[in-house]
């Protein structure tokens, strides 16, 4: 565990909602703390690998060492220390844990009842005080299946109706009871938001705002609008308690004009401040425009893109990552020059009208110009389980245009990009050493539909095997379920 | 002989439409979805839109040759059950057509058997294009109701553009089982067996339709066809459902398919004794509701091991031309190779009573042929080339319109 990242976090959040003067209060108090624990682990020694580190590079026949949670070595005849298991992976390959983005396992959970259904907060189009992590369930089979897929770490989103859908929640891919076991320490909370036609569907269908493009622009606007004056008033507060304490110290150690008589009464009105009320709304999108909080953004066009960036101009925040940008290949540049994600489908496509533009090569395209972040989502319990399947029918399509995409680069797409919108960058996403061992081991080159993650380790901890079952985590919903199919 | 590369060759032969003349693939690994398996280094002759021969140099003299350098030739693929011609954006409730709802209340349903979809299949649609080019050549339109379990009829199309794209012999009967058909039967899927009795007992009896009846007398006509041996094809996920939906259909008289099938895998030894086949998407594989907690990626490799015929259907419109990616993902988890081709190609068209004329490369079946840049199965693998009834397509949709247009903006741009 990263406590310094950890501590850094609680700090920033701690500073905005309680003011300087209660920190100590504060800190502590982050109110669902991560509870995870990187899992017990025995050094690794994977032999002889082709790795994809996700920093652009392919290693033919290396080894990798894994010990203590994290990356120790990565070369050529690396040897083994004592009690460490030695994984023969010379026909293999080795790539780092996929991230997505996208996810809405816990909160879309399978089965998918009525009882389950806690993924969208639709009776309001902003509720930026919603926080996905209250909706995980844990027990989601889709989970376990995930991790199959060599998926380690996900973000778990809200869903689209609303304009701000609310917190997003980033977990480690292990089982758990709780979601707290699963929260990834000291990761930033992202904020869900959706443009075009979920929010102006959902809320034009209850006769209310927002009905149009135009409305959901005003609903963004507003909130934002709504958070700086929200801003202000706790800006205010603590100027105010800032000149209470100074006041109060200077008639401490004497220092303060000798009251004149007229104003001896005054010496008992020395008052602090009373902070504004807590509104959790403004809460989250002050945090937002502080920095605090990453924007993910749901947003298929690439005018409404072009118009969010312009709204994330004007209130100061930045959009970290659009999703489902379908249409992102005909803003390849500008995305790039701004240094925004696009988190796409391979291929997905034409089930509503603002997906009718999609094209095969959106990835590589995206991918193509410098400084690009091209990430590979799913937002789909099925999907998940082969984001390594999607990137490769993405490269099929680049090649055929001459947007070569080779693997060692291709791989950044499911692994670094997706850090770097999570701003984990310095912990997940890359083999290289001090990073954390979120390590996949597959049976050849994942970009086949017939690759299969052999071995994914989390932190160091082996957490799935193929070849062996005790290895291959099972929800609590799905206990019992060998017994209801034994055969009579 | 006339040696033409195959952009060349393609690029005249669609301008012209020319279907008559005979032509060659030299050199192919041909993977014929027959008894045969794959035949290396083999030519196979197209003359009329027909395969003619197969073998080492076959064909005229005189005809055109495409040299295909040992690259994969497969039958056209079968696109799975879908609504491509009938629906254009499913989001958009006017461009789509696969649907009937009646309103009627669950006291008094309007069951319409004789409707048939396939007189509204639109050739035109963008969607066409989009999925041939990817080496789906057919597909089967499947229609649904919304207020019944009775979805009516629909065909098989092939996707060449033509507006009679119907195949003779292939049209079916679709009906919703399990817990989505319980909500439309009026709470349990009991009430589904129930009303289907009620309506068997309407096309058996002569006259008009009494009051309260499930039937008018063309619907009354319809479904007696299908009770006389007609195909009828059950979208059923539950092993118990599937067991009482092939025991029902046998009893009436008609031939089952099972759509859906995420437990088939548990029933497949009587699926298999039964010779009723699955259609199902080999890629679900997680409990999404009761009906199928047992739902396994093994399924399509457990069904095929126990003898049972499999065929793959996503059910997804804008996305039927990734069968190819279920096939190859059945592979992954246990199933033989030739079975996954065999399960979007021969198979399905066996199904579909189409065995005869589609969905193989066999002398005397249809030219729908693609030719491929890789192993079929793999995702990294796109279509060269393909042909329907002989004519090679355009390998062009709107997506790659788009694409091109956009394409050189962005390489205009500074790489990386």
């Amino acid at each position: 565990m990263n406590m310094h990242s950890r501590v850094a976090l609680l700090l920033s959040v701690a500073f905005f909602v309680y003011g300087a003067s209660t920190l100590s209060a504060a800190l502590g108090s982050e109110p669902f703390p991560s509870t995870y624990q990187a899992p017990a682990s025995v050094p690794v020694l994977i032999q002889g690998a082709t790795v994809l580190t996700g920093t652009g590079e392919r290693l033919e026949g290396t080894d990798i060492l894994i010990a203590e949670g994290r990356i120790q070595a990565i070369g050529k005849g690396l040897s083994a220390p004592a009690g460490a298991r030695v994984v023969d992976a010379r026909t293999k390959w080795v790539t780092p844990g996929i991230i997505d983005i996208h996810s809405h396992l816990g909160v879309y959970a399978s089965p998918a009842v009525k009882g389950l259904d806690d993924g969208n907060e639709a009776t309001s189009p902003v509720t930026s005080n919603v926080w996905a992590e209250h909706s995980i369930w844990p027990q989601d089979p889709g989970f376990e299946l995930a991790l199959e897929g060599g998926v380690t770490t996900l973000q778990i989103l809200p869903g689209s109706a609303n304009l701000i859908g609310g917190r997003s929640a980033v977990v480690k891919n292990v089982q758990a009871a709780t979601y707290q076991a699963m929260k990834f320490p000291g990761a930033a909370y992202g904020l869900k938001m959706a443009c075009g036609e979920n929010p102006k569907r959902v809320y034009g269908e209850k006769h209310q705002a927002p009905s149009t493009r135009m409305g959901n622009v005003a609903g963004y606007r507003q909130a934002f609008a709504d958070a700086q004056d929200y801003q202000q008033q706790w800006d205010k507060y603590q100027r105010e308690l800032a000149e209470y304490g100074k006041k109060k110290a200077e008639r401490a150690d004497g220092t303060a004009k000798k009251p004149k008589d007229k104003d001896a009464a005054a010496d008992k009105e020395l008052t602090p401040p009373s902070p504004p009320k807590r509104d959790l709304k403004l809460e989250t999108l002050a945090e937002v425009m502080k920095g605090n909080i990453r924007v993910h953004m749901h947003c298929y066009r690439s005018d409404e893109m072009a118009t969010m960036l312009d709204v994330a101009d004007e209130f100061g925040f930045k959009i970290v990552a659009f999703h489902h940008a379908v249409e992102a290949y005909k803003i390849a540049d500008r995305l790039a020059d701004k240094g925004v994600c696009a988190a796409m489908w391979a291929d997905w496509w034409g089930f509503k009208m603002e997906a009718y533009d999609g094209v095969q090569e959106n990835l590589p395209m995206v991918d193509f110009p410098e400084h690009s972040c091209a990430i590979v989502h799913s937002d789909s319990g099925d999907g998940i389980q082969r984001l390594n399947q999607e990137a490769a029918k993405a490269m099929a399509h680049g090649q055929r245009v001459g947007l070569t995409v080779p693997p060692e680069r291709a791989i950044r797409w499911l692994t670094a990009n997706p850090a770097k919108s999570l701003g984990l960058e310095d912990r997940i996403g890359t083999l290289e050493v001090g990073k954390a061992a979120d390590v996949v081991i597959w049976n050849g080159s994942p970009f086949s539909v017939y690759a299969l993650a052999e071995q994914v380790f989390i932190d160091g901890a082996l957490k799935f095997d193929r070849a062996h079952p005790p290895l291959q985590p099972r929800s609590d919903f799905l206990l019992g379920r060998h017994i209801a199919e034994a055969p009579l | 002989m006339k040696f033409l590369c195959l952009v060349a060759l393609t690029a005249g032969l669609a301008a012209h439409g020319a279907v008559a003349q005979e032509f060659i693939i030299r050199g192919a690994t041909v993977h014929t979805a027959t008894a045969q398996g794959t035949l290396k280094n083999t030519d196979v002759v197209v003359r009329g839109g027909m395969i003619v021969a197969i073998g080492p140099d076959a064909g005229a003299a005189n005809a055109t040759i495409i040299d295909a350098k040992g690259k994969e030739l497969t039958p056209g693929l079968f696109g799975g059950l879908t609504d491509i011609g009938l629906e254009e954006i499913a989001g958009e409730a006017q461009t789509v057509d696969s649907t009937v709802n009646f309103k009627s209340p669950g006291w008094d349903q309007q069951w319409r058997p004789e409707l048939d979809v396939t007189s509204a299949y639109n050739p035109r649609s963008f969607v066409v294009p989009i999925t041939r080019i990817e080496g789906v050549t057919w597909t089967v339109l499947a229609p649904s109701a919304e207020d019944s379990i009775m979805g009516g009829q629909g065909s098989a199309v092939v996707l060449d553009g033509r507006y009679d794209a119907a195949l003779a012999g292939s049209r079916s009967l679709f009906v919703q089982m399990g817990s989505a058909g319980a909500r439309m039967a009026g709470g349990t899927r009991a009430a589904e067996y129930m009303l289907l009795e009620q309506a068997i007992h309407e096309a058996h009896t002569a006259g008009p339709a009494g009051p309260g009846a499930l039937l008018h007398a063309a619907g009354k006509e319809a479904l007696a066809r299908y009770l006389m041996g007609g195909r009828v094809v059950f979208q059923v996920d539950r092993a118990a459902d599937i067991l009482g939906v092939v025991r029902f259909a046998e009893r009436q008289g008609m031939k089952p398919v099972i759509l859906g099938g995420d437990e088939a895998w548990l029933v497949a030894k009587d699926l298999a004794k039964s010779s009723v086949p699955v259609i199902l998407n080999p890629l679900n594989d997680l409990p999404i509701d009761f009906d199928r907690l047992a739902a396994t990626l093994e399924n399509a490799a457990r069904l095929q091991r126990a003898g049972v015929r499999i065929a793959f259907s996503s059910g997804d419109t804008p996305q039927a031309r990734l069968v190819r990616q279920l096939a190859g993902n059945a592979v992954a988890h246990g199933l033989p190779w030739e079975s996954g081709l065999a399960a979007i190609t021969s198979t399905p068209a066996d199904i579909f009573g189409l065995g005869a004329t589609h969905g193989r490369i066999a002398v005397g079946r249809s030219a729908d042929l693609v030719l491929w840049n890789g192993d079929p199965l793999e995702v990294t693998t796109l279509a060269d080339q393909v042909w329907i009834a002989g004519r090679p397509l355009d390998m062009k949709s709107r997506q790659t319109e788009l694409r091109d247009r956009y394409l050189e903006k962005v390489k205009a741009h500074q790489a990386r």
